[in-house]
């Protein structure tokens, strides 16, 4: 018999190249691949962090065209929480199922150590529950709906100096789980040179606090060069509006102010225009792909093993995942056979006290039995005495009664006789 | 009396066994509820609170607590009318209530995403893996051979006498890499000299059907490596080409038995093999006849009806349906027609033209195979084959991971509740 691992090697053994002599027609796979997307849809999960009215819902309304539903957030939340809205969009024959998650009450808080916790459990909660799709036995991977965040922008207050402390703990603790694009916020408040000494020292703060955000990727050589200059560019410097404002003869989405207009798209102006090429136009398919096969497989071999799943045995055989199922299922079924024990033992220590109980109860109702017939027996006595005195009472006046109605009739005769000796 | 316990502890298991259950269709509202469980005094306690101060904070407060949606949902609409805004747990069923469709109103770039997954793919290569099953002599190298227009597959030599009476059927896989148009591919050809020609058959399909279940198999143990590949090596069969000989009457039992087993687990395409000695009236009978055959006796070959996704696919499916088995021709030679090459096969009552549709029906099947269907192809054998074999071995071993992934944690509780609600 074949050993798959025997199967497995023989297509490694680095197939040879070989030459068509015409035209087949598989050139046509991509496109095949890319019309089978086109029927399902994308989905694509923005996650924004920052802090109340730093401009996270303006800017995505800039980036998407459009009007998402948007909330103004109050600065007393007591908790940071997180508010998730789904939209399909479509363009052209492009359907695209777009949730963005915003931040609320970031940075408000007195007390921010734990800020980054809910963030952390959102995300992972994501990842988990993809995870238990995947683990399911009747799945449907292919239908189903991916809630796992494929960017996080993370929304830098333009103070011009440098990253809050909360920046940095709130990064160094997501950059393993999920892609981070830093942005400045709001940066027509920041003059040219400032915001390129800005832009130096925040990068330098994260690589000094060893904060991994993400890079544009540098593999596949028709993008590789336009990602290099951005990377350059990091974190992009972004102003958002959704208002739009007469420049020239045309009208751009701009913000206006007495000193002069902010254009959103113009790149001298700021970044937007760049973070947009970045995030959608030319990344997000990698963005995507970095989150399933990098973020969500640490998250998954971390969950398996904490779990106890390893592929290897401590002497490096590896293990198929039955034995360690079978393992763990042992450990399982010990545990639920010792609760099984341990509620055992104590209802049979219950029972013991009931029958303890009932004993003494029984035993008491014994020892009263015991009282009244001896009552019983000695008022029989009692009563038996009387009778036996009465009888005694009786007989001896019958006896009596005998003897004088004896004497009575021996009287009566003697006197009977007494008067016929008178008559002679 | 000593079954109480028992009984106790099968009431928890099976509601347990009942929630595992209910992870088939609805896995994450169980999972929630046993978080409200848990949380549910917490909850109650913020209620009372909340209704003691009637401030609109707090009741927002209230409303995003990190429960139930259901809860947020009731709150959220109390006090606030004109927000719509719930806190998103997105996951299949629930979702198609939170999502709203907004319109662009300009360009975004949401499309480039087409073609970002068009590069990555391409820059990743593709994988095909095509079984050839049928007695010696029917062309079968020849036609892969020809359908990819390089010899991808090498006649196998006339076996010897001692060959010829050994009994076994052996499998051989091929794989070259051709490339087209900058698209790459792997393809690996996995032939089965020996099959049907035996003096007897019976079984003769058992090596087949084991080596295809070992190549999921493989895949299977790959998917639940803890630390796995980042793409796991595709070796299963995308396509079982099946050759009927061109008898003109109907299956034989060898065919019927075959195709029944092997159309469970794998893609069959059934061809009639050296179709030139059909003339066009015998060749329609004969495909007619062998339709029948196929529906008599239940066999599904691709395109399965049972697949098709919408009444679109179903119309062009059923043209598919209608025309198969594709009477074929195969060839590597080249001959002059007309002033042109063309491929054929040249006998003394003329040139068969392997690549026109007249003569015979080689052009569609290439076609169907590469020219259109290949990524369906793999996306059948991948979400269908491969997910009925993972649900058998899982089923099987008795594996439910998912279970076992929930179990870790909530089963204390579960178990903890019950203990002080007994009333022993």
């Amino acid at each position: 018999t074949m050993a798959s691992s025997d199967v497995a090697r023989q297509p490694d053994k680095g197939a040879r190249p070989l030459s068509l002599a015409g035209h087949v027609g598989f050139d046509s796979l991509p496109d095949q691949l890319v019309n089978k997307s086109i029927c399902q849809g994308f989905c694509f999960n923005i996650l924004c962090i920052g802090e109340t009215g730093i401009g996270k819902s303006t800017l995505m309304d800039t980036l998407f065209n459009t009007n998402f539903e948007n909330f103004e957030s109050s600065h007393f939340e007591p908790q940071v929480k997180l508010r998730a809205q789904t939209y399909d969009l479509q363009e052209t024959n492009v359907r695209l199922r777009l949730t963005v998650v915003n931040t609320v009450g970031f940075g408000d808080q007195m007390n921010k150590q734990d800020s980054y916790q809910p963030v952390v459990d959102y995300i992972d909660k994501q990842f988990e529950s993809y995870l238990q799709e995947e683990l399911k036995i009747k799945r449907s991977l292919h239908n189903y709906h991916d809630s796992r965040v494929h960017a996080c922008l993370y929304f830098i207050s333009p103070s011009g100096h440098s990253l809050k402390s909360l920046d940095l703990v709130t990064m160094k603790k997501l950059d393993s789980k999920v892609n981070i694009i830093p942005v400045i916020a709001k940066a027509d408040t920041i003059s040219k040179s400032e915001l390129h000494k800005f832009k130096i020292k925040i990068m330098s703060e994260l690589v000094s606090n060893g904060v991994q955000i993400y890079q544009f990727p540098l593999d596949d050589e028709t993008v590789a060069k336009v990602n290099t200059t951005m990377n350059g560019h990091l974190p992009f410097a972004v102003v958002g509006s959704t208002e739009e404002v007469c420049v020239g003869n045309k009208m751009v989405k701009a913000r206006q102010y007495p000193w002069g207009v902010v254009q959103v798209e113009n790149e001298q102006h700021c970044d937007f225009v760049k973070l947009r090429e970045m995030l959608i136009c030319v990344n997000m398919e990698d963005l995507r792909e970095q989150t399933h096969s990098r973020h969500y497989e640490l998250y998954r071999r971390c969950k398996l093993e904490e779990m106890g799943f390893k592929d290897t045995d401590p002497e490096c055989k590896p293990v198929s995942l039955q034995q360690t199922y079978e393992a763990k299922r042992q450990e399982f079924l010990l545990e639920l056979q010792r609760r099984e024990d341990e509620m055992r033992q104590i209802f049979v220590q219950r029972v013991k006290e009931k029958e303890a109980e009932l004993k003494e109860a029984e035993r008491e109702l014994q020892s009263r039995f015991e009282q009244l017939k001896r009552r019983h027996a000695e008022e029989k006595a009692t009563l038996e005495e009387k009778k036996r005195l009465f009888e005694e009472d009786q007989s001896s006046f019958n006896k009596r009664k005998a003897a004088t109605q004896l004497l009575q009739a021996q009287n009566m005769t003697a006197n009977g006789k007494k008067d016929k000796d008178r008559k002679k | 009396m000593s079954d109480t316990p028992n009984e106790h502890l099968a009431g928890i298991l099976s509601d347990f066994e009942g929630t595992a259950a209910g992870l088939e269709t609805d896995s994450f509202t169980s999972m929630e509820d046993r978080e409200e469980e848990d949380a549910g005094i917490m909850t109650e306690n913020i209620k009372e609170e909340s209704k003691a101060d009637q401030s609109l904070q707090e009741d927002r407060l209230e409303a995003h607590a990190k429960t139930e949606e259901n809860e947020s949902k009731e709150e959220a609409e109390q006090v606030e009318a004109d927000l719509k805004v719930q806190l998103c747990e997105p996951f299949p069923g629930l979702q198609t209530g939170l999502i709203r469709s907004a319109d662009l109103f300009g360009y975004v770039g949401i499309e480039s995403v087409l073609d970002q997954m068009r590069r990555k793919t391409v820059k990743a290569g593709f994988e095909f893996n095509i079984m050839v099953v049928g007695q010696s002599g029917l062309g079968k190298s020849t036609l892969v051979n020809t359908l990819f227009k390089s010899k991808v597959s090498r006649k196998s030599s006339t076996p010897n006498y001692e060959e010829k009476i050994s009994k076994t059927v052996r499998l051989h896989a091929v794989s070259h890499v051709i490339e087209e148009k900058g698209v790459k591919m792997k393809l690996t050809v996995i032939d089965t000299p020996g099959f049907g020609d035996q003096i007897n058959n019976q079984n003769c399909w058992e090596p087949i059907v084991k080596y295809v279940n070992e190549q999921y198999e493989k895949y299977l143990r790959e998917e639940l490596n803890v630390n796995r590949k980042r793409r796991i090596p595709d070796s299963r069969v995308h396509c079982c080409i099946y050759f009927l000989p061109a008898s003109g009457h109907s299956l034989r039992p060898i065919d019927v038995e075959f195709m029944k087993r092997l159309g469970k687990i794998v893609n069959i395409v059934p061809v009639i093999a050296k179709a030139d000695t059909l003339t066009v009236e015998e060749r329609q009978e004969f495909k007619e006849r062998i339709r029948q055959d196929l529906e008599a006796n239940g066999i599904h070959v691709y395109p399965q009806r049972e697949l098709d996704e919408d009444p679109e696919d179903r119309i062009l499916n059923d043209r598919i349906r209608a025309s198969i088995p594709f009477a074929v021709v195969g060839t590597d030679k080249e001959h002059q027609v007309n002033g042109h090459k063309v491929l054929g096969r040249k006998t003394k009552w003329g040139i068969i033209e392997v690549e026109n549709v007249a003569h015979c029906e080689f052009a569609n099947l290439r076609d169907l195979l590469i020219r259109s269907h290949l990524q369906d192809l793999k996306d059948v054998a991948h979400n269908v084959h491969y997910e009925t074999y993972r649900v058998r071995r899982l089923n099987e071993s008795n594996m439910n991971l998912s279970e076992l992934v929930l179990s870790s944690w909530p089963l204390q509780n579960k178990m903890d509740k019950c203990e002080t609600e007994s009333h022993l």
